[in-house]
């Protein structure tokens, strides 16, 4: 048996110039992230950059490599190198799009290639390293993508010109041709690659105008459908390298336990085991097949040392955390004006629980170490991080670690971290063949690097019509930039993050306090990004809040919010057109059925969600109908669009109907779908989606829907209910109508938990 | 060693009796289409067919297949309910992630191969075994009847057949 110690997570050095640069540029960001590498000195550009010449020769060395992210070969191949990760959101096809309307050619002439790891080639704009997520990408790439292309066609034609000795001005693109009406004549891309990569890249390029674009605004299909629907897109956990073995691993239960010892005699004896390895934490067992390894790792004899963390337990945690919320000194994110001594003060204290992942691949990374090379496989969404990882646990130099990315079976936020990647390369360093790690499900959710939780005291002062004339939110809760980027973190240590769309929200009330409190879980326990961020937690709080303010005043949700936004068309317009389409305030709604709204404008987009859902007696909820009005800007593929907010809102009513991470003697209970259930497609409600487009640069998507699911759900089942719920997930013993419902509902299951009485607290 | 009837072919392998399927696919003999998600049929992830059946591979022990006829994801093109539902599945553009993509489709042949033009319950029921975490159910109703109908379901938005 091999021991080897787990690398302390350890943070590369930050450039700090870096993040003043991007901040000088005028960048607004809903929230900027720093990466943490030092050479990622430039984002990305559309032109040729020092790095590019070793990378074009690296993939194919093509006859045209005008910048990082197109390829054309002397056969007229057209591959496009893409900057993000695919993990669902439909980015390769968005940039593709952005790529391709200005580079010239269809959507069906193209091939996507992942993007090697190269912080100077590939950086995200707003997030300073090659990372996908934040609902940056389109966004951050809108620009410089298009610019791209436009640069790579200005070549192509400026060849073809040259060739034909006529003005580059009279020569049209379409469909990866060069043509010159006036003399007939015309081009493929592959007969002037070379011709157009001996050209200088030129100083300005001009980009289309709206009114041109052929691809953009359309709703075009997917690049990466075809092989997903018969089988053979590669994932990460579907790598093949001759010779690999396969691996699968149990850390600790506790939060920073450590293996005490371990008794292998059994697990060794099983056919197709190979290794018993052991780290620090974690012990792994290697077989000929997943099977073998999973047979074996059942079979081990553990023992634990428990650590400091063997009692905790959720109570524990959100004691901890209501005390700070009470009693800790808060930085304020934002003050104006005063607390209005008159008035009618409405306050609230708001619970959100952890969260977990469950992508639906699980974590996996294959990783082969010979003496002077490592390779990784593995689909990140950190690249370059988990590069970095890589050269310090191997102590090979960067230069030495090849990375070569996969589609994600979901990301969500987890694969943000390179905990997983790091644990299999010093898994795979003590042994001599291609290793697989594959964490299995219950070790994906007991492990996963979970979404804080939070505790929200807020409120809100009225005059006397009802009106909101001053705020107050006091957030307290941990910090996931203060670990991942905590250079990144603001004036006085703040993390946007915690106060992002309550520090500023779509209404009109000028005067308000936001403040942070606060407060770090224990040692071992780490949190981390989900889908949707600090919005998701924080539209909860605000748009649920804004609902008991309007019920306090006594006025309808939707006309309350209506005369907080006469200075905010954008969004008021969204508000109407939701409202319209869900027909608000026409008919009567059955009993027990209620409509919710929310609004809110995370990630640079604005968006309205009212969810109609009906209680039944016995408190289940369900999900009849969800109308959504968005406005992103300019809209790159509206079917991506439809797909992202239609996604993303049942990601976030699933987590809020019944997600919610505990823990008990130090470690995580759920453990697999059943105990940590997710919304199926017999609770899917009818989700319709409406958009106002406009001319304003694109905002962000991914995360959109998420973020504004939990407060028009809430909202539907105090309007159905009469119960207001302030935490999550929703606790159907709340919701019964009465005694009688709660009798034949335990009469019906006995097993069912102790149903508590109806009512609102 | 077993002898499957996989995909039209028999194949012979070396596994023990109680490995499931799941494995003995994709480690065995490299069909990585058919994933794993979460090991104890709660996901559906690994969907395949025996005879026609939609099962759940993960806790299928490969010595119970015995001479039943096992269809995966890579071939289920080549039954006509198979190519009908993939081809849905573009027309629609039903995927994001794709990883349930292949569960979702080898249980939505099953269902259309049993029922040729299901209701909405029906969908539901046959297909509240698979788990979407992108939560692409909405396109994958539409899809199914679509596949069923052979008429275009009318979604807000749909992906045009011929990409520009």
């Amino acid at each position: 048996m091999t021991r080897r110690a787990d690398s302390a997570a350890q943070a590369p050095p930050i450039d700090r110039r870096r993040r003043e640069a991007l901040q000088l540029g005028g960048l607004t960001l809903a929230f900027l992230w720093v990466g943490t590498r030092g050479t990622a000195g430039a984002a990305i550009n559309a032109r040729r950059q020092p790095a590019d010449a070793a990378a074009a020769l690296a993939d194919g060395n093509p006859a045209f490599a005008p910048n990082a992210f197109i390829r054309v070969d002397a056969d007229g191949a057209v591959r496009l190198v893409m900057p993000n990760v695919e993990m669902g959101q439909g980015i390769y096809t968005g940039a593709c799009m952005m790529l391709a309307e200005e580079l010239g050619v269809g959507m069906d002439q193209i091939r996507v290639e992942h993007a090697p790891p190269n912080d100077e080639l590939y950086s995200m704009p707003l997030l300073g390293g090659q990372i996908t997520g934040g609902s940056t990408s389109t966004r951050g790439h809108w620009q410089v993508l298009r610019e791209a292309g436009a640069v790579a066609r200005t070549l192509l034609v400026t060849a073809a010109a040259e060739r034909w000795r006529v003005d580059a001005s009279t020569c049209t693109v379409a469909r990866g041709v060069v043509s010159h009406a006036a003399s007939r004549r015309s081009a493929g891309f592959g007969s002037l690659a070379a011709a157009a990569g001996a050209l200088p890249v030129p100083a300005s390029v001009t980009l289309k105008q709206p009114k041109d674009f052929v691809l953009i605004g359309k709703p075009l299909r997917r690049v990466d459908s075809a092989d997903k629907v018969t089988g053979a897109t590669q994932f990460g956990i579907d790598v093949k390298v001759p010779g690999m073995k396969i691996a699968t691993v149990k850390a600790c239960p506790t939060f920073g336990g450590k293996v005490a010892g371990v008794n292998d005699k059994r697990a060794r004896a099983i056919p197709g085991v190979i290794d018993v390895l052991m780290l620090d934490g974690a012990v792994a067992v290697v077989g000929e097949h997943f099977w073998a390894a999973k047979q074996g790792l059942d079979a081990l004899e553990v023992s634990w040392d428990l650590g400091d963390n063997a009692t905790l337990s959720t109570a524990k945690l959100k004691e901890g955390l209501a005390d700070k919320a009470q009693s800790g000194k808060s930085i304020v994110a934002r003050e104006v004006g005063r607390q209005p001594k008159d008035g009618r003060l409405i306050a609230a204290v708001y619970d959100l629980p952890m969260l977990a992942h469950a992508t639906m691949e699980p974590l996996n990374t294959t990783v082969w170490v010979t003496a002077d090379k490592c390779q990784i496989w593995v689909g990140t969404q950190v690249p370059t991080r988990c590069v970095a990882s890589a050269a310090l646990i191997t102590g090979l130099p960067e230069s030495k670690i090849e990375l070569h990315n996969q589609y994600l079976g979901g990301g969500f936020g987890r694969r943000l971290e390179s905990d997983s990647v790091e644990q299999a390369v010093h898994l795979a360093k003590m042994v001599k063949y291609p290793l697989k790690v594959i964490w299995t499900r219950e070790e994906d959710i007991r492990h996963d690097i979970v979404r804080p939780m939070y505790h929200d005291h807020i409120s809100a002062v009225l005059d006397s019509s009802g009106k909101p004339i001053w705020y107050g939110d006091r957030v307290a809760g941990g910090t996931v930039l203060g670990r991942w980027a905590p250079m990144a973190m603001g004036k006085d240590g703040l993390d946007d993050d915690l106060v992002e769309c309550v520090a500023d929200v779509p209404y009109d009330i000028p005067d308000r306090k936001v403040e942070w409190v606060r407060h770090d879980m224990p040692e071992g326990l780490i949190v981390g990004w989900w889908r949707g961020v600090g919005p998701t937690h924080n539209l909860f709080v605000v748009e649920s809040f804004m609902d008991e303010l309007a019920h306090a005043a006594g006025r309808d949700p939707l006309e309350y919010r209506r005369a907080l936004l006469h200075k905010n068309p954008r969004s008021l317009a969204l508000l109407d057109l939701a409202a319209e389409k869900i027909g608000w305030g026409a008919g009567v709604l059955p009993a027990r059925v209620g409509r919710g709204i929310a609004l809110g404008e995370p990630f640079g987009s604005r968006v309205c969600a009212i969810v109609e859902a009906e209680v039944t007696a016995q408190g289940e909820v369900r999900l009849r109908r969800a109308v959504v009005a968005l406005d992103c800007g300019v809209a790159i593929n509206p079917s991506s669009i439809e797909a992202q907010v239609q996604g993303g809102l049942l990601f976030g009513l699933s987590a809020a109907l019944y997600s919610g991470i505990t823990v008990k003697h130090g470690a995580i209970e759920q453990s697999n779908f059943h105990d940590y259930r997710t919304l199926r497609i017999n609770e899917c409600p009818r989700v319709e989606l409406y958009r106002i487009d406009s001319d304003q640069a694109p905002g962000g998507l991914g995360e959109v829907g998420t973020a504004i699911a939990a407060p028009a759900l809430g909202n539907a089942i105090f309007a159905a209910t009469g119960v207001r719920l302030r935490s999550l997930p929703v606790d159907p013993a709340r919701l019964v109508q009465d005694a009688a419902a709660t009798h034949s509902v335990m009469a019906g299951n006995s097993a069912g938990r102790q149903l508590a009485p109806g009512g609102d607290a | 060693m077993v002898v499957l009837n996989l995909n039209g072919q028999q194949r012979t392998v070396d596994a023990p009796d109680e490995m499931p399927l799941l494995w003995v696919l994709r480690d065995i003999l490299g069909l990585t289409g058919t994933k794993f998600g979460c090991g104890i049929a709660q996901c559906g992830a690994c969907t395949v067919h025996l005879d026609g059946q939609a099962v759940r591979s993960c806790v299928l022990p490969v010595s119970a297949v015995g001479s039943r006829a096992i269809t995966t994801i890579e071939a289920v093109g080549a039954t006509p309910v198979g190519r009908k539902v993939q081809q849905a599945w573009l027309d629609v553009d039903v995927v994001q992630c794709g990883y349930c993509q292949s569960g979702q489709i080898m249980s939505a042949a099953a269902l259309l191969a049993r029922n040729a033009s299901p209701s909405d319950e029906d969908i539901d029921g046959a297909m509240a075994g698979n788990i979407c975490r992108c939560a692409t159910y909405v396109r994958i109703r539409a899809a199914i009847k679509q596949a069923a109908t052979g008429r275009s379901e009318s979604l807000q938005t749909i992906a045009p057949a011929v990409a520009q």
